[in-house]
């Protein structure tokens, strides 16, 4: 089993991101394989996820867009998924379909 | 020619249905037309701001280049008549914009206090950007506050308040807060996160007047005649959807500017999105009006495409959601979860839907799970109805099973036994539905 199965709640992709980080092995398996999606009817485009960015990623406009943040630039850092004041931002498995015009290796 | 887009008002149901248009036709003139100074914000991350989770700057969402890009015409001034007849809105200067299509997005304001010294310095409320400055700057001297009305808003006040170290009175007519769309134990978890908070809660009390002196807020005069010293008197009793200038030119109004399916109002060629927009219940044929950013920008997407193309999409009622954060705690409401009426406000509040006060005598369940307070209302085979306090993994998936009308006589009558397994049982049931969809 790996460390993201391991995390994965009842409801198969989401993870746990208190979890996320407490090994090396499970930040890997973060890395490569999860990134940031919203639930965009939940959100009111505060601008608090994209506040709170270190690399300053406008995550606000992924949601608009009803998009996950498929920034090569996004550290998967769970700054925005804690912050969010209304918990819309959930990490989750990448399909393996990828999106279109998305690189694995920006992942 | 082009055709002619005169959108009135400067919210998300404008710029979703600017959005929509600009994406069907690359040609169309979109004028917007906004009384707003500050543009396009984010009225709920008001709450933020005053909190001091967010910097005002970053409450805007579109940059200008996304203007831009949208090729709008921004006009900053007030729409102060719409002539139907001759396809035509007249501004405050005097200046007049002929129309093909005109959407009306006026938003909703709120209800003023109508109690003697309600005119004083110091007596506030949280509408807009103006608001939340203006509480700001205030709160910076003012040491004491009291708070009256009810639903979301009062409590951004009262919190955004206590955060900037003010002593908080929060005054409620009755026994409880928000009595038509929480329950008591609901009620109360929040009522306890406020006085952990420092928050003075004061039942049964009633503001019968402010107290001033030399023009400015001094205190409050309660009910029962008892005096509270404070310097600010915020008020939070309801809004009411800005119908002026939709009456003014004849359009068939209720409590909202009646639509139809399409978003059309009693005239052709002008439509009306958001806050003022009163949607009739597909089913029961009930007019409901909703204060909630989500519904705003799907019907200015569903206004705009029609605005466009001519009546072809239907605006299809969702189950309203909004998920917030009452006294510390995060709460999500969605479907039918309450009835009646509140004492602390007027009709709807920000926030809030119509359509979760309709509730009927069916079983409710209520139960913890985990860390969460889940309360569930129930028909006759689908879910109606929740409320999820505290830990949210359960609201996403009671979103897709109460949005989805998904049948629960597998588990109805397990859910309703004494200490039933609440959370296993919905867990079941969605991943079984999510299964059967995929």
């Amino acid at each position: 089993m790996t460390a993201t199965a391991r995390l994965t709640r009842s409801d198969a992709g989401t993870l746990n991101h208190m979890d996320l980080f407490k090994t090396d092995r499970a930040k890997h398996a973060t890395l490569a394989r999860a990134w940031v999606v919203p639930e965009p009817s939940r959100c009111v485009q505060c601008g608090v996820c994209s506040f709170h960015c270190p690399v300053r990623i406008d995550v606000r406009r992924h949601v608009w867009l009803a998009e996950p943040v498929t920034d090569s630039k996004c550290l998967t850092c769970a700054e925005c998924v804690r912050r969010c004041p209304r918990g819309l931002l959930r990490f989750q498995r990448i399909p393996a379909a990828m999106a279109p015009g998305t690189d694995p290796r920006d992942i | 020619m082009a055709s002619r887009h005169v959108l009135i008002g400067s919210g998300p149901a404008s710029m979703s249905a600017a959005e929509t248009i600009r994406s069907l036709d690359s040609e169309a003139e979109i004028t917007v037309v906004g009384a707003e100074r500050y543009g396009y914000y984010s009225r709920p991350g008001l709450a933020y701001y005053l909190a001091k989770e967010v910097p005002e700057g970053r409450l805007f969402p579109f940059a200008p280049e996304d203007f831009s890009r949208l090729g709008l015409v921004w006009i900053n001034e007030r729409a102060v008549k719409v002539d139907p007849a001759g396809h035509a809105v007249t501004l405050a200067s005097g200046r007049v914009l002929p129309y093909d299509r005109l959407l009306l997005a006026t938003g909703a304001w709120a209800i003023p206090l109508d109690v003697p010294g309600a005119e004083l310095d110091g007596v506030t409320k949280l509408d807009d950007m103006h608001d939340a400055r203006d509480l700001i700057r205030r709160s910076r001297r003012a040491k004491s506050a009291v708070v009256v009305g009810g639903g979301i808003t009062a409590l951004e006040i009262t919190e955004g308040l206590c955060s900037r170290r003010l002593d908080v009175h929060y005054f409620m007519r009755k026994d409880r807060y928000w009595g038509n769309v929480l329950s008591e134990s609901e009620s109360r978890i929040v009522e306890e996160g406020l006085a952990r908070r420092g928050v003075r809660i004061h039942h049964f009390t009633e503001l019968r007047r402010i107290l001033g002196a030399d023009g400015q807020v001094t205190g409050v005069e309660t009910g029962e005649g008892a005096r509270i010293p404070c310097d600010l008197v915020a008020v939070a009793i309801g809004v009411l959807p800005q119908k002026d200038l939709a009456e003014q030119a004849g359009l068939v109004c209720a409590r909202g500017v009646l639509v139809d399916q399409y978003l059309g109002s009693s005239d052709p060629d002008i439509f009306a999105a958001g806050d003022l927009a009163e949607v009739s219940d597909p089913v029961t044929g009930q007019g409901t009006v909703e204060v909630l950013w989500n519904s705003a920008v799907v019907k200015g997407r569903v206004a705009g495409r029609n605005m466009a193309l001519g009546q072809g999409q239907a605006y299809v009622p969702v189950a309203p959601l909004n998920v917030t954060r009452l006294a510390g705690s995060r709460i999500t409401i969605m479907g039918t979860v309450g009835s009646g009426g509140d004492s602390d406000v007027q009709g709807i509040v920000r926030g809030d839907s119509e359509t979760w006060r309709r509730l009927g005598s069916g079983p409710v369940v209520e139960a913890q799970v985990g860390d969460a307070h889940v309360r569930l209302a129930l028909g006759d085979s689908t879910i109606i109805g929740a409320v999820v306090m505290g830990d949210q993994s359960l609201s996403f998936p009671l979103q897709e099973l109460i949005g989805g009308g998904v049948d629960i006589g597998a588990i109805r009558t397990d859910l309703m036994q004494p200490a039933a397994p609440v959370g296993r049982l919905i867990d079941d049931l969605w991943m079984g539905w999510k299964g059967y969809r995929a």
